[in-house]
């Protein structure tokens, strides 16, 4: 299986503290891998250094077999690498289909990407909210904006970085099942804190603690792994 | 074209029509050319206008390019003798010279902060240097810079072609009536385009326009140098109403125009316009009552127009026209 996305030694340091500190990590095409770890384990520092939001101290990010490492966030992204960010990145001022329209007005003409903007709304149950001011969205509504966006360039590897974060049972269900039909043509990176979440989307897991693998395996051993369940309760555990 | 735009441009060019139509022959000499001057000053509030409201980027030295562009006239005007050949490269000089500061900026990815101290760091610079050129030593060609007192000799607009036609008041007039009417359209097209839309997604969101793959730097870079090409022509349309002189790029013209963009309301096009005028208007008339101090009457009018219109004058009237008809309006 060809690597899609392949990280030698990453590493990432503010001052003294090593947010990421030296990460291995592979995804192959068509994966989904599930990315956890505990508060301050380095997960969005990592997706940060894989879009080009930060400069890696150390390492070498290889996407498409092409060195990325250090490239501009925008260049990344036209290579075919998405984001849904931790905290909804949006436009607020904007409504949701110029939001949409946004994301398809790089690569597509008016027409087309009216078109487009209104089949992915329609898709994610957005139509209704068109023209409302993103701003006024109630934060699950802003969270299928985000989604939507990120989508829309069909980016060949998409990362989500909590995805369901403040949404509801109902809204998380339907975003497990978003992601399982995504993978069947995008890549996907999810991180994820909600374990039955990663268990019912995920199938590979890797762990990250104190910004360095811990574990990568099916999702089931790594659940079942007693260095995952101490990091996540507190003790002390030395990463691989 | 949307039917709302092709309505505003409509609308936009009736109303130009009407001006010229009407103005110069209802209006007195002084007051025609008082006119044409707050014109001028409505084309350079749209400048800034265009690329604070919509491109988020705060110059405090948007002045700079005013000043630029009506030097340039002025020294070409005076060489070439012809203002056919002065007016573009009065759009040159200043929109090269946004161009050159902007790529320093943006691509240096500096902060807004930045680009606000830079700009008026710029235009003060350009100011000291206008006002330290008074020798006879200090001329382009024909053209004496003149230091303080600036170009008193800056040539009209003539028919182009014929030099010794040189345009009357009424017809400089009618001119800077249709280059604001023109720039208001050119503007409003532009926003309508792709290039606008991008633009305000930065503004709204720089890193997420990024993340989806736009070279943020460069639409910045874009906005910033059209929005110097307009103050150029602002300044075209001021020295042919006035004459240039370093108070072009002075910190009082740079301030107020700021106060008349934050008056009139940021994110639209018509307030910075409507901004200028109304502002301009007020202070004019208290520089004519003995007891009133026009900066003071300034001062209060920010001050006011802060507390009690944050979002400015045509925001707030379109929300309140929106609550009125029960209609939340953007």
């Amino acid at each position: 299986m060809s690597m899609l996305l392949s990280a030698r030694g990453v590493a990432m340091h503010f001052g003294g503290v090593a947010a990421v500190d030296g990460v291995d990590f592979s995804v192959a095409e068509g994966e989904l891998r599930g990315l956890i770890g505990p508060n301050g384990a380095g997960k969005s520092t990592f997706f940060k250094c894989l879009t080009g939001q930060l400069r890696p101290t150390a390492g070498t990010i290889f996407f498409r077999d092409r060195n990325i490492t250090g490239m501009q966030r925008f260049a990344i992204a036209r290579m075919g690498i998405g984001i849904k960010t931790q905290v909804p990145s949006l436009f607020d001022g904007l409504t949701v289909r110029e939001s949409v329209m946004i994301a398809l007005r790089r690569f597509l003409a008016e027409r087309e990407a009216r078109r487009r903007a209104q089949a992915i709304l329609e898709r994610f149950g957005l139509d209704g909210l068109a023209e409302t001011e993103v701003g006024r969205l109630a934060h699950g509504q802003r969270q299928w904006v985000e989604l939507a966006m990120v989508i829309a360039p069909e980016p060949a590897l998409i990362l989500l970085d909590e995805p369901t974060a403040g949404m509801s049972a109902e809204e998380t269900r339907r975003t497990a099942a978003l992601i399982r039909e995504l993978n069947a043509r995008h890549t996907l990176i999810v991180v994820e804190h909600d374990m039955a979440f990663i268990r019912a989307i995920a199938h590979t897991v890797t762990v990250l603690h104190q910004g360095r693998v811990l574990v990568e395996d099916e999702v089931a051993k790594v659940l079942a792994d007693p260095r995952v369940q101490n990091v996540y309760l507190g003790r002390q555990v030395q990463p691989a | 074209m949307s039917r709302k735009l092709f309505l505003e441009i409509a609308i936009a060019l009736f109303l130009a029509l009407a001006a010229a139509l009407v103005l110069p022959r209802v209006l007195a000499l002084f007051a025609l050319i008082n006119a044409t001057v707050f014109i001028a000053m409505a084309v350079l509030a749209l400048s800034l206008g265009l690329i604070w409201g919509f491109g988020g980027i705060l110059s405090f030295g948007q002045t700079a390019f005013f000043g630029l562009g009506g030097y340039a006239y002025a020294v070409a005007a005076i060489n070439f003798n012809d203002s056919l050949y002065a007016v573009p490269i009065a759009l040159l000089v200043p929109t090269l010279a946004a161009a050159g500061l902007g790529y320093f900026m943006f691509y240096g990815r500096i902060s807004d902060v930045y680009v606000g101290a830079i700009t008026l760091t710029v235009s003060l610079i350009l100011f000291n240097f206008a006002n330290s050129t008074a020798g006879e030593e200090w001329r382009i060609g024909e053209a004496p810079l003149g230091g303080f007192n600036g170009i008193p000799s800056t040539p009209q607009l003539n028919v182009p072609g014929n030099p010794d036609a040189t345009l009357s008041p009424q017809a400089i007039f009618i001119v800077a009536v249709f280059a604001l009417a023109l720039c208001y359209i050119l503007a409003k097209l532009l926003l309508a385009g792709r290039f606008g839309r991008v633009v305000v997604a930065i503004r709204e969101n720089e890193t997420r326009a990024e993340l989806l793959g736009y070279d943020a730097r460069r639409y910045k870079l874009g906005i910033f140098s059209l929005g110097g090409a307009i103050a150029g022509l602002a300044g075209i349309l001021f020295a042919n109403s006035v004459f240039v002189s370093p108070t072009m790029f002075s910190l009082f013209y740079s301030g107020q125009l700021i106060i008349w963009v934050m008056v009139g309301g940021r994110g639209t096009l018509l307030g910075p316009i409507l901004g200028a005028f109304l502002v301009q208007a007020i202070t004019t008339w208290a520089g004519t009552e003995p007891r009133l101090n026009p900066n003071a009457i300034l001062g209060i009018l920010l001050m006011l127009a802060v507390m009690g219109m944050p979002r400015g004058l045509l925001p707030t009237l379109r929300l309140a026209w929106g609550r009125r008809r029960g209609v939340q309006l953007a």
